[in-house]
């Protein structure tokens, strides 16, 4: 078994993949448990199409890969925020306006300038192979401000994701909480871009976040359980990838949604567990769970 | 155009709680309420009434500083809001602006009060954690603060935002519809605590639909309806003219000694062989 888990780590490019789906997997888990508890699941699908748009204008442009996907999600993020500040215009279609245009732009160019739209299929779909140490070193950078932001920021994080009104009224500014997490979500989704492709990411960001809800009714360890289940479903993933076959990016997206399926299904059975023995009289689940909460309590005294 | 119906014990001298001169507030070309000019007292408990849409929220938003005002100046407590330190202004939002299945403990929901201090650390220190487990003892939710905050009552939400309203000691305490969402028996619970709140010299502020609850529980009450209809004490302000003025069509008030009963419209009148 040992020997069958050290087999492809002879080859660098597999434990360079390996290396950047765990960073890249943990990273998209902690960052995916605040995106689905702000209602912003949409944003991850946009913001990662209107970078793979700016990586494609920074390609005419003879800009570096990241820097043209970075300028690009930045803007769009911008613009987003711009747009939603009124009311008048939701989230959700301020992310539709903007990134739908960003990515528009970027297939217009493409098929513009054939040549070179193979270039940007591993944008597209995710290309663990061409791993390269500057890229490692990026989403180690990004890994580490991500971890870190969200360590110092973890207060007013999770008072404004709660109830954003009175955290504004008890002095948080939202606003810039707001606006730096969305850069952090950006450069997530850039550090990821070649790793699980444009149309891969959201899966990325959400599916562990999801579990992990599924797992925990606590705040901070849905966020510790999200950052965990990425980086297993990254490496788990990249495994399978190489014994199937498979595109690295969709065996972490498939081995994700299993992790998810598993999750609700166990928390369904035991539901179902608990319901049976209340109705027939084993057990009284109201009580219990009083009694465990007061319980609880006193411990923590 | 506004009427008081007895003149308020505020002076001249000293700062009010709230002060708002001459304020005209909007959304964009829409104008909720223009050169509205009111006052509350320190240590007042007052009620804002008014209908629906009427710029209740609106006038609330304004004092607190999340809606700027197109003209016009707030003070609180003699400051602009800019300048006045955090923490004095504790404020409940209305139950329903908030999802509940979020993954809180009701202790998480009443540490947030202290969320915006210099403490860095995500997890509380011990002296945060004990003023926690004394407003929720003196709340009486201390039984319920390690579970979920889904698996509460609407009472028992409405006291743990009360409680993390109250973590920082505030001179201004504003409520957002306390009375809605939680039945007649929280209800009376809930404004007889903020009574003893208000009784420390807290000055109280809140809006509500519950005509009958102001009546009975708060000492001064403010008729709004896009602008001051009238201001005073319940007794004095509950009459068929300012209440007519304030929601419009027929109003009818039974008083019973210190008891009011207020209705609207006319009763409906069952036959015998209705189910």
């Amino acid at each position: 078994m040992i020997e069958f888990l050290l087999e492809p780590l002879e080859y660098e490019f597999f434990w360079h993949g390996l290396l950047a789906t765990l960073m890249v997997g943990a990273s998209c888990g902690l960052i995916g448990a605040l995106v689905i508890l702000r209602g912003m699941s949409y944003v991850g699908h946009g913001l990662s199409h209107a970078a793979f748009g700016g990586a494609v204008v920074g390609f005419i442009l003879n800009l570096n890969f990241y820097a043209g996907a970075g300028a690009m999600g930045l803007l769009a993020v911008l613009l987003i925020n711009r747009i939603t500040r009124s009311g008048t215009i939701k989230l959700d279609a301020a992310i539709g306006i903007v990134t739908n245009a960003m990515f528009a732009l970027g297939v217009a160019i493409i098929s513009q300038v054939r040549a070179f739209s193979q270039s940007f299929e591993a944008a597209l779909f995710g290309n663990i192979l061409g791993i390269t140490e500057g890229d490692l070193l990026l989403i180690g950078f990004v890994s580490l401000s991500t971890l870190t932001m969200m360590f110092l920021m973890y207060r007013p994080l999770l008072f404004s994701t709660f109830d954003q009104e009175a955290a504004r009224v008890f002095g948080i500014r939202t606003a810039s909480v707001q606006l730096i997490f969305s850069l952090l979500l950006t450069l997530t989704i850039i550090a990821s871009m070649n790793i699980v492709g444009v149309t891969m990411i959201a899966a990325t960001l959400i599916t562990p976040a999801a579990t992990a809800r599924l797992m925990t009714d606590c705040f901070s360890r849905m966020l510790i359980y999200a950052w965990i289940i990425g980086g297993i479903t990254g490496v788990a993933g990249m495994y399978l990838s190489y014994i199937f076959n498979t595109a690295s990016g969709a065996t972490i997206v498939l081995f994700g949604a299993s992790l998810y399926c598993l999750s609700w299904l166990t928390n369904f059975l035991h539901d179902r567990y608990v319901l049976q023995n209340h109705l027939d009289g084993k057990s009284d689940f109201v009580q219990t769970t009083q009694h465990q909460s007061v319980e609880r309590n006193e411990a923590g005294l | 155009m506004s009427t008081r119906a007895i003149s308020s014990t505020e002076s001249d001298v000293y700062p009010a709680a709230v002060s708002l001169t001459d304020v005209t507030a909007g959304y964009g070309p829409h104008i909720v309420f223009k050169r509205l000019s009111l006052k509350i007292d320190k240590g007042q408990f007052a009620g804002i009434v008014g209908p629906t849409a009427c710029g209740k929220t609106t006038l609330l938003k304004t004092i607190l500083g999340t809606h700027s005002p197109l003209s016009g100046t707030v003070l609180l407590d003699g400051q602009a809001l800019n300048d006045i330190p955090r923490g004095i202004i504790g404020y409940v939002p209305q139950l329903g602006s908030v999802d509940w299945r979020f993954p809180v403990t009701v202790e998480e929901v009443i540490l947030m009060g202290f969320y915006t201090g210099k403490r860095i650390w995500p997890w509380p220190s011990m002296e945060e954690r004990e003023r926690v487990h004394d407003l929720a003892y003196r709340l009486g939710i201390y039984r319920c603060l390690g579970q979920q905050i889904s698996n509460t009552s609407g009472g028992q939400r409405q006291r743990a935002f009360l409680a993390r309203a109250l973590v920082n000691n505030p001179a201004l305490l504003v409520l957002d519809e306390p009375t809605s969402g939680v039945d007649i028996k929280a209800q009376h619970e809930v404004l007889h605590l903020l009574g003893d709140i208000n009784s420390e010299g807290i000055t109280i502020l809140l809006t509500t639909h519950d005509l009958n609850a102001v009546a009975s529980h708060l000492p001064w009450v403010i008729c709004f309806r896009n602008g001051l209809i009238a201001q005073g004490r319940p007794r004095d302000i509950f009459t068929n003219d300012i209440l007519t003025r304030t929601y419009g069509g027929d109003i009818t008030i039974v008083r019973h000694e210190d008891y009011f009963l207020i209705a609207t419209g006319t009763p409906i009148h069952f036959s015998d062989g209705d189910p």
